[in-house]
Order: structure tokens, then sequence, then C-alpha cells
């Protein structure tokens, strides 16, 4: 939502990112008997100032994406790279060092706030742990804090289970500021949240953005979301990137077979669109991470796949100049 | 006649902190073959009046405190529990948010989903088990002789709340409550399974109460919406005239805060403040609070359902009083 021209320099960089699990079977005597490649390889740019949405189903690896943007998991392979500094490099302080521009919020606020801190104590947490100001300014910063996120600083004596769900969310979101960070990364922040709230949320994180001139990794499920707040979306299938773009471009014009069939499963509040619209209904369910399928890995569900589909693994290719998208049959659909 | 007709539906809690009133005169009826969404945020009374009129709220805490509710004859509010049980899962059935806990995990499904014919009908385990497999492959469970045998947890989310849609459909009921039935699913299966209950309905003829807080699911499914806010109904109209012509002030703001219908960049309408607490004595409307149109009158005096148009209701005084 801010400028094009502040778009232009990268933040962070992710090189050819992986995260690959290994599963065992057995208490004692383990057995490798998989590996889920959660993430694997997904090469991408975050440019200062701009919102990012991160797409896909359950199990497609967005979340696991924001762990590792985070560092909060080991990387397999790659590199995650942050204003010119390579974190999967780095030693355990100067991970620490960079946490402070790369902060996160959650889905769940019940879960992701300590119900036996109070507010004030969740905020004053980071500021005291990375010494961002003298314990005297603390409370001044925390007041502020509760401001900037819309609640009456005198509600900070209170505990989490005493705030609605938004109210708590605006708390998650207060303590990701904290410590002024350069990123959020925010993985399905208004899932949980009922409409009206959710509407309150979007516009808080909109306009933290622009003020801020803060980059954010929007994660979610939901494109009607990701469409109303992203600059750029990209969207995940089975822990590869598939379709990256312009946020309206992408979800009014989708390239990819399955950001189509995604795009039409989103019920339309308007029932003459749901009347007249020919829905694609895609078969079965998405595939297990712990046995892609060969070639692309949406292949057996695609309703244009090819025997060619089955043998080559499609790399992410740009469509014009803005996009990138990852079918081998681009061209002839 | 009416397939079902619930007059003034009034279900609270008895908790510590005083009484809920969870549905607070809930008043509707619904057609045979009729789909009918029930739409509402968290804590508006949906899910309260489709449990209250399968029986299954626990009491205490709950208490129905009065009203009716008539399916083919039998209050459904007052019955014994016997022919409570005769209509439950026979002719009336119900399917849940979430399929993993609403199954047994102990048993294979193909006990689950003899279970209802077993109880209800003269048939026997062979036949009930063919029923039961017929049943499977009509909800779209690929090599379904084989997945009889399974174990709940053997099942993708989907393909469980397929299982709970064949369960419930398998004594061909009239009636079918589903509670939030694909909101914890991804959007592609969502469609996959609002779909199969399109299909089941026109295959069954059974009339369907659709429950949910997304506007866009019931858009495409429902013949009539009628819209909850704190225990009550506020706004009832077939679907093309809810989204083309809401009139309650409640409608037309949930509508506003839809990502989606606004376009990109603007700021996104937000209802001002929180839904009120149930518990607590509510004067006048219980939306006064938050609504932009509020005057004095709207805090004072309780609005009551009147018509708009022909099959148009909605509770708004202002509206009624053509100020709006």
């Amino acid at each position: 939502m801010s400028q094009v021209t502040s778009h232009t320099d990268p933040i962070l960089e992710l090189r050819d990112v992986r995260m690959h699990f290994p599963v065992t079977h057995g208490f004692l005597f383990k057995r490798h008997v998989g590996t889920v490649k959660a993430v694997d390889g997904v090469t991408l740019i975050l440019r200062r100032g701009e919102v990012l949405g991160l797409v896909g189903e359950s199990g497609c690896g967005k979340s696991t994406l924001a762990r590792t943007i985070m560092q909060l998991v080991p990387t397999t392979a790659g590199a995650v790279v942050l204003e010119g500094k390579n974190l999967t490099a780095g030693s355990a302080a100067e991970v620490h060092a960079i946490r402070r521009d790369l902060q996160m919020v959650f889905q769940d606020p019940y879960a992701s706030l300590n119900p036996r801190l109070t507010v004030y104590a969740t905020l004053a947490e980071p500021l005291l742990f990375h010494r961002v100001c003298q314990p005297a300014a603390v409370p001044a910063r925390v007041a502020e804090l509760m401001r900037v996120v819309g609640l009456a600083p005198r509600l900070v004596r209170k505990y989490p289970h005493e705030f609605s769900g938004g109210q708590r969310q605006r708390i998650a979101i207060a303590r990701a500021l904290a410590l002024e960070p350069k990123i959020i990364i925010a993985d399905e922040p208004v899932s949980a949240l009922d409409v009206s709230i959710q509407a309150q949320i979007l516009n808080l994180l909109a306009d933290l953005v622009r003020r801020m001139n803060l980059s954010l990794v929007f994660i979610a499920h939901d494109l009607s979301v990701v469409k109303h707040i992203s600059d750029r979306v990209a969207v995940m299938y089975l822990g590869k990137i598939v379709e990256l773009g312009p946020a309206a471009d992408v979800i009014e014009r989708p390239r990819h077979p399955y950001t189509r069939a995604l795009v039409s499963a989103i019920p339309a509040p308007d029932p003459e669109t749901e009347r007249t619209r020919q829905r694609i209904i895609l078969a079965g369910d998405p595939p297990s991470p712990l046995n892609p399928p060969a070639g692309c890995a949406f292949h057996p569900r695609c309703p244009h796949a090819q025997e060619k589909c089955q043998l080559a693994v499609p790399p992410l290719a740009a469509d014009g100049p803005t996009r990138e998208v990852a079918c081998l049959r681009l061209g002839e659909l | 006649m009416a397939l079902l007709t619930v007059t003034d539906l009034r279900t609270h809690f008895h908790t510590r902190n005083g009484i809920v009133r969870a549905a607070d005169g809930v008043s509707f009826s619904l057609e045979r073959g009729e789909t009918l969404g029930i739409v509402g945020e968290s804590g508006s009374g949906k899910t309260v009046t489709g449990y209250s009129l399968m029986g299954l709220l626990p009491t205490p805490p709950a208490r129905i405190e009065g009203g009716t509710a008539l399916f083919a004859g039998t209050d459904l509010l007052h019955c014994t529990p016997r022919e409570a049980r005769a209509l439950r899962g026979k002719r009336i059935s119900m399917i849940f948010q979430d399929p993993m806990t609403s199954l047994n995990p102990y048993l294979r499904i193909s006990e689950q989903l003899i279970e209802p014919l077993l109880i209800h009908e003269e048939i026997s385990r062979r036949d009930a088990l063919a029923d039961a497999l017929a049943m499977l492959e009509s909800v779209g469970i690929p090599d379904a002789q084989k997945r009889l045998r399974l174990y709940p947890h053997e099942f993708s989310g989907g393909m469980r709340q397929r299982v709970m849609i064949a369960m419930a459909l398998i004594t061909k009921p009239e009636l079918l409550i589903a509670d939030e039935p694909t909101t914890a699913l991804d959007v592609t299966v969502q469609a996959q399974i609002l779909d199969l209950i399109k299909k089941m309905q026109r295959e069954l003829g059974m009339a369907v109460i659709f429950i949910t807080h997304d506007l866009g699911v019931v858009s495409g499914l429902c013949d009539r919406v009628q819209v909850m806010y704190a225990g009550r109904i506020v706004e009832t109209a077939d679907t093309r005239a809810l989204f083309h012509s809401p009139r309650h002030p409640y409608t037309r703001a949930l509508q506003r805060s839809i990502p989606s219908l606004q376009p990109k960049g603007t700021e996104l309408y937000t209802i001002p403040g929180l839904p009120p607490d149930l518990s607590k004595p509510i004067a006048g409307c219980a939306f006064a609070p938050r609504c932009e149109h509020a005057t004095a009158r709207c805090t004072a005096t309780d609005p009551a359902l009147a018509d708009v148009a022909p099959g148009h209701t909605q509770a708004c005084l202002r509206v009624q009083a053509g100020e709006l």
C-alpha cells in the first residue's frame, strides 16, 4: 500500500531455502522412514515497505517458511539474507541481534500471549531483554505502544483473559512492534477472528506498515483478505511457490491451474456471481508432503495435466515483467 | 405446511456469572426441501439455536426457557426423550464443524455408519453394511469398500467430513442441520463439500439449516438467510434480497466489512465496539451501542421483527419508521 518507489530495494532475500524434517519410527531404535519436504526450494525477495501475501492450503509449508525466516528452526539448505547478512550462516549471537529486526505475530492470540503476565509485563519484557531503552523509560514506551495499536494505556495492568480476541491480537501486534522491527511476519493473524473484528486488525496492520515503513509477510489461506492487504502475492503448493506477482493481478487473472482453482473455490458474497460462475472443483485432497507426486506436485489434481507434467518439475519462470509462474503448460493454456 | 416451525425459542445458560441469554426469542419456519442459512458472529446464538433443536445442550447449565419447535407435529423442545430419539438421527440429522471430534476414534467407520440404521430401522447387519457402502460411494469416497474398515484417523479432514455427511444422511433425513461444516477445511476442499451437500440435498429432497459465519458460503447455497445478533434474529430475507438490499444496519455493516467487496487499498469499514455481554440485560436494540444510526429511541424500545417487503423482515426501529 506504500508508494511503489519505495519498493525497489530488497530487505530480505530467500535463496533456494529448503526445510526438510526427518520422519522416524520407533522409540529406542529409530528407523528413518522418510523426509517431509515442508519447504522445498523457495527463492523470494521481500522489498522494503512491501506487504507480501503468502497463500496456500494447510500443509503447503507457509508456516514452516515463516519459521525458517525467523530462524526458529535450523534450515536444511539455502540462505536467508537480511540486509546483506546471511542468517543461516550466522552465530547464535548474530541471530539474536538480528531478531530485533524480525518479529512475528501468530494466529491464535489466546495461545501466543502468556496468561500469567499482565499486558505491561508482556510488552516490557522485549524492551528490557534487548535493552532498547532505559528501565525508567519503559512505562512511557509501553503506554505509547498501547496507543499505537489502539488500546487505552490504562489497560496495561490487566491479564490477557480480560481482553477479547481482537484486543488480544492488538496486544500481540504491540509486542511485535516493541523492538521497532523492520519486518513483521504475521502468520494467519485474522483467521481466528470474526469478520467485523478481522476488518479492524487488517486496517491496523495496513496503517502500521504505511506509517512505520515496515515490510510485512502476511500469511493466510483466505485470498480475499490477502488481496486486500498485499502488494504482491506468492502462492504455495506442497513446499514450493507456484505463482508470484502483484496481488490484484494474480487473484483477478490467475495463471497457474492451482491458483485458478483456489480463486474459483472462494465463495463470493454475491448470489448473482455464485449462480453464474463456473467453479473449478479439484478432485481429491492435497497430497501428503511425505510422499509427494513425481514431476509437478499438482499434476494428480490438475485438470490440464499431461504426461510431461509427471516427468519434470516445473521451474518458477518469468511470465511477463512482474509475474512468475511454475507450470510446464503455461504457454498452451 | 411448514416442515419446521420455531416460535419464540429462548435458551439461557445459568452460569456463576449470571444468566446468559444465548438465544432469546428466535422464531422462524422452514419448508420441505428449503435451505435456510443462519449467519452471525461468535456468540450470536446461531449454534445454540441448532443445538436446542437437536436437544444436544447439556442441562444444566443450559435451559430451554420457552418456545416451541414443531417438526411434523412433534414439539422438539418439549417431547419425551423417547419421542426425541425416534426423530433424532432418523428424520433430523446434524453435522458438525470438527469431524475429528465428532467421530468416535475407537470405532471403524463401518460401525459408525451403520449405527443409525441398526437403531432406527429393521435391517440386518449385512444389508446395513451394503447401505453404508453405497452411501460412502455417493459422498465421493474412492475405494469405499476398503475404506469402510478404516478408523477416523486414517482419513484426511475433507474425507472425514464426507464420512460424517454419509453418517448423517444414511437414514435419509427430512432435515439436516449443518453447523459450520466447512469452517475447518481448506477452500478447495470446502468447495467440494458444499457441492456435495447441494448434490445430496437434490437427491434426497431434504431441507437444510446451514449455520455459518461466512456470508460467501451462504450466498451460493441458501434460498433464504437469517442474520442473528446477540441471541436474536435481526433480519430474514431470501438470499438475493439480503445481499442486494439489506435493510438492517447490522447486516449492512457486516457486508461492508468483508474484504473482497472492497477495492484494494481502501480502509475496510469496521463496526466499532464489541458484541454485548449477554449475561447483562439489554435495553432496547442490542446493536444500538455499535450502530451509527442509533437514536435515543433505539435504547428505550425493544425492536420486533416486521415486514419491509413480502418475505423480508427486519428488526430495526428506524427502518420500520421509514427513517433509513
